[in-house]
């Protein structure tokens, strides 16, 4: 009977191609590519490399786990021996000790899955009621006078907001609700600091607290809370954690923060800057609108003078002199041109008067005849009487005759 | 036309910025708009930078107010992280 070991269907490895099969068998498995350990931590190491060595360990077993130093640096909570944490990573062979190991790439503290799990669970209800609906979300005024703020009243959140409103804004009026942010008291003193700050009729409320774990932020993510936050009548801007921190409440807002700072940036969106610069603006429109006006006065003033002189009686005087000047000589030339006209009449009229002059008749010969008696003339034969006394009239005087017979 | 200032001419020194913020703004749009008595103009003008020095005034001495809630009470807030 031949023993086992000598089996002729056995196969012959080496070490390293055996090891580099297992690893090959564990890295295939869909399974083990994508786990969710719970244990707790030991032998943590963590060297110059800045890779984190440790084992998960619980009751019964052990398990070696690194994270790579690009991983590690996104921890968000810190690691210490005797934690009890959930790794999420995958399952290798690290060939050379030929031990199989956790490669690491998140951790969370024990617990934190089934809050993300009531996370996810609410997030999706109230989203089904429409309370996270863009159409709900309110505009944040832009230079509100009075802001509401619901923190803690002790907590760095509120100095950091207050420094930040003072710097950016000292004219606001900042009215604190105090309440606690976290612990199991938080969420109902929450809801009624909201409330009561509400009915100051602030034009925002700012909803914020400083960074802390998922646990630290829970009250945020309280229905009570979050239904609170959106039934406000006043527009809420959500400041919660860090950047990287999402909560319920922020969904819920008009407005969400990455940090209380940036919240109360976003409440003054109008700051001094813009107000000294509205001054100043204003003071320049002033002066130059009434320099204008008196310009535009001085203008209309010369305008009008010079429409005054238009219409002078100067300057009728001037014209009506011209006027009187050419009526003057155009009488003058009329009356020139009449006595041109008369004179030649009369010198026509003495021409004719010439003509009819009877000395000039006599010179030339003719003779007039009148009666003694009468002196009347004889121009025909049946004047003449024999005998008759009369007058014979020749250029140079006249000449006594006796009809003798006719 | 209306006389925007004759109508509510309060001290200067009771005016909160936004009051005296508004005034200016009505002033300049007036003194920029219709044309007014001259006499009115300058009174518009003085009173406008006067409105100004106001804002100025209120703007660089301004100091945050805050105060507290506490139960129906306002009181004075009082830092108690320092």
């Amino acid at each position: 009977m031949q023993p086992t070991f000598f089996s002729q269907t056995a196969q012959q490895w080496t070490v390293s191609k055996l090891t580099f099969y297992i690893r090959m068998l564990l890295e295939e498995n869909e399974i083990l590519q994508d786990v969710w350990v719970q244990g707790e931590i030991s032998n943590l190491s963590r060297p110059a490399s800045g890779h984190v060595y440790f084992t998960l360990k619980d009751a019964s077993a052990a398990l070696r786990c690194v994270m790579w130093k690009t991983s590690a640096v996104r921890l968000g909570i810190p690691l210490q021996d005797g934690k009890a944490v959930e790794v999420h990573g995958k399952i290798g062979v690290y060939e050379v000790s030929g031990q199989y190991q956790l490669y690491a790439d998140q951790i969370r503290p024990i617990g934190e899955g089934a809050l993300y799990q009531e996370f996810v669970r609410l997030k999706a209800m109230l989203e089904a009621e429409g309370l996270f609906a863009p159409e709900r979300k309110r505009l944040i005024p832009m230079f509100p006078k009075k802001i509401g703020i619901v923190t803690s009243a002790t907590g760095a959140a509120l100095r950091d907001m207050l420094n930040t409103l003072r710097r950016r804004l000292p004219l606001v009026e900042v009215i604190l609700a105090p309440s606690p942010v976290q612990g199991i008291e938080a969420p109902p003193a929450l809801v009624k600091a909201l409330q009561s700050l509400v009915l100051q009729s602030p034009e925002v409320i700012i909803l914020a607290r400083g960074g802390g774990s998922i646990e630290d932020l829970w009250a945020f993510n309280d229905e009570r809370v979050v239904r609170a936050v959106a039934m406000s009548t006043v527009p809420v801007i959500c400041g919660v954690g860090h950047e990287t921190d999402f909560t319920l409440c922020d969904f819920a807002a008009d407005l969400r923060a990455p940090t209380p700072t940036a919240a109360a940036e976003l409440a003054t969106q109008i700051t001094m800057i813009d107000l000294r610069a509205t001054n100043s603006n204003l003071r320049s429109r002033l002066a130059s609108a009434t320099l204008n006006s008196i310009v535009e006065r001085k203008s209309f003033l010369s305008s009008l003078v010079s429409q005054l002189r238009y219409v002078s009686p100067e300057r009728r005087i001037l014209s009506e002199r011209q006027r009187v000047d050419e009526l003057a000589r155009r009488a003058h030339s009329s009356l020139f041109h009449h006595i041109q006209l008369q004179s030649a009449h009369i010198k026509g009229m003495q021409r004719r008067l010439e003509a009819l002059n009877p000395n000039a008749v006599l010179a030339r010969g003719y003779a007039v005849v009148t009666r003694e008696d009468d002196g009347s003339v004889i121009s025909r034969v049946a004047q003449a009487k024999e005998g008759q006394q009369v007058r014979i009239r020749v250029s140079d005087g006249q000449i006594e005759a006796e009809i003798k017979k006719s | 036309m209306p006389k925007p200032s004759s109508k509510k001419e309060r001290p200067i020194e009771e005016l909160t910025y936004e009051e005296a913020l508004a005034e200016l703004e009505e002033i300049v749009s007036a003194l920029e708009g219709e044309r007014n008595q001259l006499e009115e103009s300058i009174k518009l003008f003085e009173r406008g930078q006067a409105l100004a020095a106001r804002c100025g005034e209120l703007l660089e001495s301004a100091e945050l107010k805050v105060k507290q809630l506490a139960g129906d009470e306002i009181l004075p807030f009082e830092d108690l992280s320092e």
